[in-house]
């Protein structure tokens, strides 16, 4: 069985809180299409359970097969360095139907980042390396596909419906 | 199936319709077998795709990975092309999947290969393989803990 390496830690992207008795991993590449059929699942799962789910992101971008999932990754996390981390998140999918080269910028400026922070962030080495460990944790914990989820801490069989479905049958 | 401590079976298949490739070449290197049972499988969660984004942890390890599957050269040119895959692909075609039986993993009812990889080390010896349910894309974290614990060596 495959599990979570590393464990989760402060550099991960996190909502909800560490008293949380679920913790789920989702790793997944801003241009697969299966990631945003995810997205509105996983805000579902976080609606419907509250406060008993913990959810980190983390990147695998499959950048041979999708050009733009590479550049989303280090948008997202310029974003965070302005601490909107989850906005240019949630922006990605919800504009993937239109994701291009030219996408980012906007959406940055539809957040309400520092424009010039923001190009500059994008490219530093430092966000690139942070994407290239997120890909190597997927690597290193069994990912062979996004997304990929991991419930606390070992990797769950199934996509997002399974899980929305497994967490209501364990809920009952 | 072969299993770890089995001398791997040299083979010569088609890369390309002009291009064999042979094991005995690839003495001094390690080498990843992965057979798989079809090209054209879904995007995101294909095994190939994956495997394509790891090359360079391959190449920290001085590994060369194959994909193996009965398709033609042609199909797997059309497939390699479409998903931008940088290995080769190899064609157990002629006779048809002569290479995945030497292996032991030819699947007779589909006719197709299983899944399943190999890790094979620099003198030619089997160092780990592992045979997958036909549906499940095994990922690559077996694979590269076989190359690091050779890597030890």
């Amino acid at each position: 069985m495959s599990t979570l390496k590393p464990e989760i830690s402060s550099l991960d992207h996190i909502q909800g809180t560490d008293s949380a008795s679920i913790t789920i991993v989702e790793f997944g590449d801003y241009q697969c299409p299966y990631c945003g059929d995810a997205y509105p699942i996983m805000k579902e799962i976080e609606e419907t359970f509250g406060h008993q789910i913990r959810f980190v992101f983390r990147h695998f971008p499959l950048a041979n097969a999708h050009e733009f999932a590479f550049p989303a990754a280090i948008a997202a996390e310029a974003a965070g360095l302005q601490a909107k981390f989850w906005e240019m998140h949630d922006a990605l999918y919800e504009n993937q139907y239109r994701l291009n080269g030219e996408l980012f910028e906007e959406l940055a400026e539809t957040i309400g980042l520092d424009l010039e922070q923001f190009q500059r962030d994008s490219a530093s080495e430092e966000i690139k390396r942070k994407i290239e460990d997120d890909f190597d944790s997927g690597v290193r914990s069994g990912v062979n596909g996004t997304p990929s989820f991991y419930v606390n801490g070992t990797k769950f069989d199934g996509g997002a419906t399974d899980l929305y479905q497994m967490l209501k049958e364990s809920a009952e | 199936m072969l299993q770890k401590g089995d001398t791997a079976p040299d083979f010569e298949l088609n890369a390309t319709p002009d291009q064999k490739i042979k094991l005995k070449d690839f003495k001094g290197k390690n080498v990843i077998l992965a057979f798989y049972p079809a090209d054209w499988s879904p995007v995101c969660s294909d095994q190939m795709a994956l495997y394509n984004e790891m090359l360079k942890y391959f190449n920290k390890y001085d590994a060369q990975i194959f994909g193996v599957s009965v398709d033609s050269v042609w199909c797997h040119l059309a497939f390699e092309e479409n998903r931008k895959l940088h290995f080769p692909l190899l064609a157990d075609f002629e006779p048809k999947g002569a290479v995945s039986k030497a292996y032991g993993v030819y699947d007779d009812e589909v006719g197709e290969s299983k899944r399943a990889l190999f890790v094979i080390d620099k003198e030619g010896e089997i160092a780990w393989s592992y045979l997958s349910p036909v549906a499940v894309n095994p990922g690559a974290d077996g694979i590269l803990d076989a190359l690091e614990e050779l890597s030890k060596k």
